[in-house]
């Protein structure tokens, strides 16, 4: 009965030891191994027939790619489109470990902080690398607004420097507290059924409000699992915009 | 050859019938553009739809935004309280600018404020 049961790390066999701390294979990377599997047997698998008229699986493989697309070329441009394998594998990711998480007894990748960080974590770096590596110094314009009276810019530019740094913590902690809290109230909702089904007649009967309410939220649940994804990504799409030189 | 003949042959004898049923046609023609024209000013084919994904994406944003922004200023004014010994006031004072810096957040994230880009700086 208790919701945060599912979260746990279990390791299964020790990999390798690093100063001292054992790297094992846990069932959180079990599950990124198997969401690793399923995106890449679907994008492999459904177009290696190459149909001019897709089936079913190919037609999958095809939505998606369009999808990751007009979503990064519409956010940062056709130029953007050179951090496709980044913002599509991203988002493939997130979303198979994500509906993974809602087969029941399975593990939820994404409801630990510290995956969500480091993927957080490559977005922002990668935004930093390229923007210097792109524009060189000229990148730190970023944090300097036009046209703002001069005896005011140094706080804005501070304010400016505050907002960019607190992007991983809103990227990141945004996709863990959804899956968590979400993964959470499910089981509580759950368990309550079980909990009024032992109160005997009357307890059957108000065990249905749970019930429904389980069931609603399931549904809310895959619609969130694939909107984090799609968050995840689109703010990908738009931080790596700040790294771009648009127009010239 | 027979199709013209035929066509001919109507325009020079047109029924009662048939002037009433083109001035219908008409009519119905008329209607159906100013219901076209209403549909297409009425909704512009890039205003949000009330199941957009993107629409909903933008609610799940501002959520997070004003929280992470408070929370890198009190981290920052904990730090520099913690290093340098001026407890309180690097808390003070990163958390309200912290706080300033979420408020910015939220307003870029709800297009409130335009988004900082680089072309604008040249």
């Amino acid at each position: 009965m208790d919701p945060i049961h599912q979260f746990e790390i279990k390791n299964f066999f020790v990999l390798a030891r690093i100063g001292g701390h054992d790297i094992a294979f846990t069932n959180s990377a079990l599950y990124m191994v198997l969401a690793l599997g399923i995106v890449s047997l679907l994008m492999i698998g459904a177009t290696s027939s190459r149909a001019l008229v897709p089936g079913r699986m190919q037609s999958i493989a095809e939505l998606s790619y369009e999808f990751v697309a007009n979503t990064l070329r519409s956010s940062a441009g056709s130029e953007g489109m050179k951090f496709f394998p980044l913002v599509f594998t991203l988002f493939m990711f997130i979303l198979a470990v994500n509906l993974l998480g809602m087969v029941p007894y399975t593990f939820t990748v994404t409801s630990h902080l510290i995956i969500t960080v480091s993927l957080a974590l490559l977005v922002f770096l990668t935004v930093i690398v390229y923007g210097l590596w792109r524009n060189g110094l000229h990148f730190f314009k970023l944090f300097v607004p036009s046209g703002i009276p001069i005896y005011i810019l140094p706080l804005v530019t501070f304010i400016e420097v505050l907002s960019f740094i607190s992007r991983p913590i809103s990227h990141s902690v945004r996709l863990f507290a959804n899956i968590l809290a979400g993964h959470i109230t499910l089981k509580v909702f759950a368990a309550f059924i079980t909990m009024l089904g032992a109160a005997g007649f009357l307890g059957w009967i108000g065990a249905v409000l749970p019930l429904a309410l389980t069931v609603a939220l399931t549904a809310l649940e895959f619609l969130v699992a694939f909107l984090q994804a799609y968050v995840f990504a689109i703010l990908t799409c738009i931080y790596l915009n700040d790294a771009i030189h648009p127009g010239h | 050859m027979a199709d013209d003949a035929r066509d001919n042959d109507d325009r020079k004898h047109p029924t009662a019938e048939e002037v009433a049923l083109s001035a219908r046609f008409k009519r119905l023609g008329e209607r159906l553009g100013t219901l076209d024209r209403g549909r297409a000013s009425g909704s512009q084919p890039g205003a949000p739809q009330a199941s957009d994904p993107s629409a909903i994406a933008r609610g799940f944003r501002l959520s997070v935004e004003l929280v992470a922004g408070v929370l890198v200023g009190a981290g920052i004014g904990w730090l520099l309280d913690w290093w340098l010994g001026i407890s309180p006031w690097g808390m003070i004072v990163f958390l309200l600018l912290g706080f300033a810096a979420g408020v910015l957040n939220v307003m870029r994230a709800a297009g409130v404020v335009r988004p900082n880009r680089l072309d604008r700086t040249d």
